[in-house]
């Protein structure tokens, strides 16, 4: 039936030896702790103004600790296999030595990614759910979005015509928990604080949340971030965040005069609508829970 | 002069497509008429209308439904002679042409003609975006720019490549004379002219183009000017030539593979392009429910997606994501495949753990259906679908590693001959990796609450499609280049492209990760000052990124004109396609093969993948161990 012809002399590629493996692991783990040194050394984020944007950070340095060595190992074997056995003068009829798999080295490699992948979420979950626990005293912001401008309003505080008072800027207190409630009138636009490390879509129909805490006093950044027409760019604003005696006071400029800041709002957290059955048009959703 | 008019072909194409324009005249007049609307001529119900019906009638011109049509009325039908079959000048791939090789020809080449445009696209944005305040285009047309990048590349580029590739590769490799329906196969190709000139047209509409992203966002995009109309029916004319395609492939793969030829004997191009069919088939009707959803809504007011009227806003999302997720990775599994031949044969090692591999491809097809709403996690929806996306967002990562890991374990210790296709292979690997890497980060939702919808996300998708992708075409260009032409490309040219294109390419994407970071959003004409260096810098390297394709289109055009005679097997492959002529003969095999063995037995001894019957073609000289079979 068949046969073969022109037996091959040439041996194969010779195993690894155990030093040369160790060399090349030394080597990955040096890269490594290079990649990660350069990861967490990069001022990567912009200053953080609330207290949940420091755990998200914390979460992307340890994204970065983690996913450097898989880069690094990838990289390394690629690198080395070019440099190591690429093919030679003389090798051109050379073939590489007939190895179809390892059940062993298969296992490792889908269980050792999933460990890692399983414990990246368990923490990320961890994470998602302490941003979003309901704190007392929490102040209540409602935030809309319409091509191409944000308005907030503060419905726990009136003015002298008993309305809500009104901005278009945003003016918190410090240290004190808020919760945005977003709303669109028209498209869709995102209400991100990168200060916050936090965002959530206006939707038209619905309402859509999150809570955040401001820990720093200063100015930063509101921005549209979901493409909603061509003055989207321009979609703008700033965030203020100021003492509690500064806030007292934007508020009596804008005609608040009931009780001091401090107590007037005694906010309990607003409930999650649990179901989508009573989510009807205008329905509360609980973006960050 | 009137019969070549009247016979099937361009000219009697172009000539129909007036004829349509009137029948949607004839549609739109009455009705309006019966109806009392006013005006009765309206300029956009017309163009509405004619856009459905010109391209169908472009389409009977050019004769793609000829056939048909004599059936269904009674008619003699011209018996399938494959007298349409081979091309014999340039002047045969602007035809109606059933052969499959021609037909990938067709696709490749429309294909990278859109590859260049939406490439120029991206750098007449990063002129806009060189300096903050940038006064090149306004913002609609700035809008307009990426929405028609990211589509043309997207739905007329990396999805029909793919598809383009294997039309010409796959029936050779499985031992198939053709296609399992040439004639859809030739209506497939067909549909993405009238898409991409479709889609490119939309800058000529009143209120310019598409500006509501490849995503076309709801409510954005049903109060857009009628440029949108543009993008909801071009993805249809696109997604109706990916389905017929795959439905092609999966019909082809399952009846027409060679004696001998089981499941685990089929190269893994076959298995990656047999998922991605099964991904196509299954997914693309939700993307063209989204649009019809979007049309009707635009042109009969059904407001699905008015709130006001109770309507639902994120249900757009929720669909138009259940076909764009799969979309990711009906981009990315036939990358996959290109890869795994490639990577074999220039290594000269079986594929290490081939059943994994393919057993692989399919759990991404699975998975892939379970982790639409991660582009969701900050659109609205409900919290408590968070947590699950997350759960499979992160899972799919592991059928990922294992290729990846795969590819290395097959690296090892081989004989790495590191020509140009191998060098595009391993770049894949590695830029590829960080694509993977940035999306497992994006996958914590805590993180993606910060950088969603950033250049974060922008260097992500351009690691996983451009790195990844875009990364595995130029492979697959590259290796099947002397079957496709019958030359040889230059290698030094090929070497200087891929090197250039791997330094750019990382110039250009790696510092959108840290302005995103920085909380720079993504789809805007105009940025703060802070970020003006990293910009500049950005916009600088991509135009190198794209003057190194310049490399490609000379080295392509010269080497397909004049290149050195390619022989039926320069990379003393296994697989199928190489044991026939190059380019291969009309019907592929003179006498049909009969599969022995797996397709990637290199170093085996005495291994062989086929025989052929009468011993004209010899089979795998490959390595030492080439196998003649003689009665």
């Amino acid at each position: 039936m068949a046969e073969t012809h022109g037996a091959q002399d040439t041996p194969h590629r010779p195993p690894v030896s155990r030093n040369t493996v160790l060399r090349l692991l030394g080597i990955g783990v040096v890269a490594a702790a290079i990649g990660i040194a350069i990861g967490l050394s990069i001022p990567w984020f912009p200053r953080a103004a609330a207290k949940q944007a420091h755990t998200i950070d914390t979460m992307y340095y340890v994204l970065i600790i983690c996913t450097v060595p898989v880069f690094v190992l990838v990289t390394t074997i690629v690198l080395f296999s070019g440099f190591r056995w690429r093919m030679r003068p003389g090798e051109e009829r050379l073939d590489g030595p007939p190895i179809h798999g390892s059940t062993r080295l298969e296992v490792i490699w889908t269980a050792l990614p999933s460990a890692l992948i399983a414990a990246l979420v368990v923490y990320a979950a961890v994470v998602l759910h302490d941003i979003g626990v309901a704190q007392p005293n929490t102040l209540r912001i409602n935030v809309t979005g319409q091509q191409f401008e944000w308005t907030f309003s503060y419905p726990t505080y009136h003015d002298a015509q008993g309305k809500p008072i009104v901005t278009y800027q945003l003016y918190l207190p410090n240290n004190r928990p808020v919760i945005f409630e977003i709303h669109s009138v028209d498209v869709i636009h995102t209400f991100w604080v990168p200060a916050f490390r936090l965002q959530e879509d206006a939707v038209p129909g619905i309402t859509t949340s999150f809570r955040a805490t401001p820990d720093r006093l200063g100015s930063y950044p509101v921005i549209c971030n979901q493409l909603c027409g061509y003055g989207h760019s321009t979609m703008r604003t700033t965030l203020h965040i100021i003492t509690t005696s500064a806030f007292s006071t934007f508020l009596a400029e804008h005609g608040y005069s009931g009780p001091s800041a401090q107590t007037a709002s005694v906010h309990s957290p607003v409930t999650t609508s649990s179901t989508l059955a009573d989510a009807g048009p205008t329905a509360s959703k609980e973006g960050s829970q | 002069m009137i019969a070549r008019l009247r016979a099937p072909g361009l000219h009697r194409g172009i000539l129909a497509i007036p004829l349509g324009i009137g029948f949607a005249y004839a549609i739109d007049l009455p009705i309006r008429a019966a109806s009392h609307y006013h005006p009765v001529l309206d300029g956009t119900a017309i163009l509405q209308i004619s856009m459905i019906t010109a391209p169908f009638a472009f389409l009977f011109g050019l004769g793609a439904f000829d056939y048909w049509f004599y059936w269904a009325a009674g008619r003699p039908t011209r018996a399938e002679d494959h007298s349409s079959h081979g091309a014999r000048s340039w002047k045969d791939y602007f035809r109606v042409n059933t052969d499959h090789k021609v037909i990938g020809v067709q696709y490749v080449c429309h294909s990278f003609l859109y590859f260049f445009i939406g490439g120029l696209f991206a750098m007449l944005m990063r002129v806009q975006l060189a300096q903050p305040g940038g006064k090149f285009v306004d913002a609609n047309t700035y809008n307009g720019l990426f929405s028609v990048h990211a589509t043309l590349l997207i739905f007329l580029f990396v999805i029909p490549v793919f598809a383009g590739l294997a039309n010409f590769v796959l029936p050779l490799m499985i031992g198939a004379p053709d296609m399992a329906f040439p004639r859809l196969n030739a209506l497939s190709f067909w549909l993405l002219p009238i898409a991409g000139l479709m889609l490119l047209g939309s800058f000529f509409a009143p209120g310019g183009s598409f500006a509501s992203g490849w995503t076309a966002y709801a409510p954005l995009s049903t109060s857009a000017p009628i440029g949108q109309v543009f993008f909801t029916l071009g993805v249809q004319f696109a997604g109706a030539s990916s389905i017929a395609t795959a439905l092609n492939f999966l019909v082809t793969i399952i009846t027409m593979r060679a004696p001998g030829m089981s499941f685990f004997r089929m190269p893994l191009l076959v298995w990656a392009n047999f998922s991605t069919s099964l991904l196509v088939v299954i997914a693309t009707p939700f993307i063209a429910a989204s649009q019809f959803f979007v049309l009707l809504d635009r042109a009969l007011g059904f407001n699905f997606f008015n709130a006001g009227s109770g309507g639902d806003v994120l249900m757009y999302q929720h669909v138009f994501w259940f076909y764009s997720h799969p979309a990711v990775y009906i981009m990315m599994l036939p990358g996959f495949g290109i890869i795994s031949e490639v990577i074999a044969v220039k290594a000269r090692k079986p594929i290490f753990g081939y059943r994994m591999m393919a057993f692989s491809l399919l759990a991404i097809v699975i998975l892939g259906f379970t982790v639409w709403a991660h582009h969701m996690f900050t659109s609205g929806m409900p919290a408590w679908l968070r947590d699950p996306m997350m759960i499979t967002t992160a899972i799919i990562a592991v059928p990922t590693g294992v290729k990846i890991f795969s590819w290395l374990a097959t690296l090892w210790r081989g004989v790495l001959h590191m020509d140009t296709p191998m060098l595009w292979a391993m770049g894949f690997i590695t830029m590829f990796t960080l694509g993977g890497i940035s999306g497992v980060m994006l996958a914590m939702v805590p993180f993606d609450l910060d950088v969603s919808k950033t250049y974060f996300v922008v260097a992500h998708i351009h690691y996983v499609l451009f790195g990844g992708s875009v990364f595995t075409i130029f492979a697959g260009v590259y290796y099947w280049f002397p079957k496709m032409t019958g030359r040889m490309y230059d290698e030094r040219l090929g070497r200087w492209h891929f090197w250039t294109t791997l330094v750019f390419f990382n110039l250009t994407f790696a510092p959108m990760h840290v302005i995103g970071i920085e909380g720079m959003p993504r789809r805007v004409a105009d940025y703060s000052s802070q970020f003006a260096t990293w910009n500049l810098f950005i916009s600088i390297a991509s135009w190198a990124l794209g003057l190194s394709t310049l490399i490609f289109v000379y080295n392509m055009v010269v080497s397909w004109r004049g290149g050195p005679r390619a022989v039926a097997n320069p990379w003393r492959a296994l697989t199928l396609e190489w044991q026939v002529s190059s380019p291969p003969p009309i019907f592929n095999f003179d006498s049909l093969p009969t599969i022995v063995g797996g397709p990637y037995e290199y170093g085996v001894p005495g291994a062989v993948h086929a025989v052929f019957r009468d011993g004209a073609h010899v089979p795998a000289p490959a390595g030492s161990r080439a196998m003649v079979h003689q009665e």
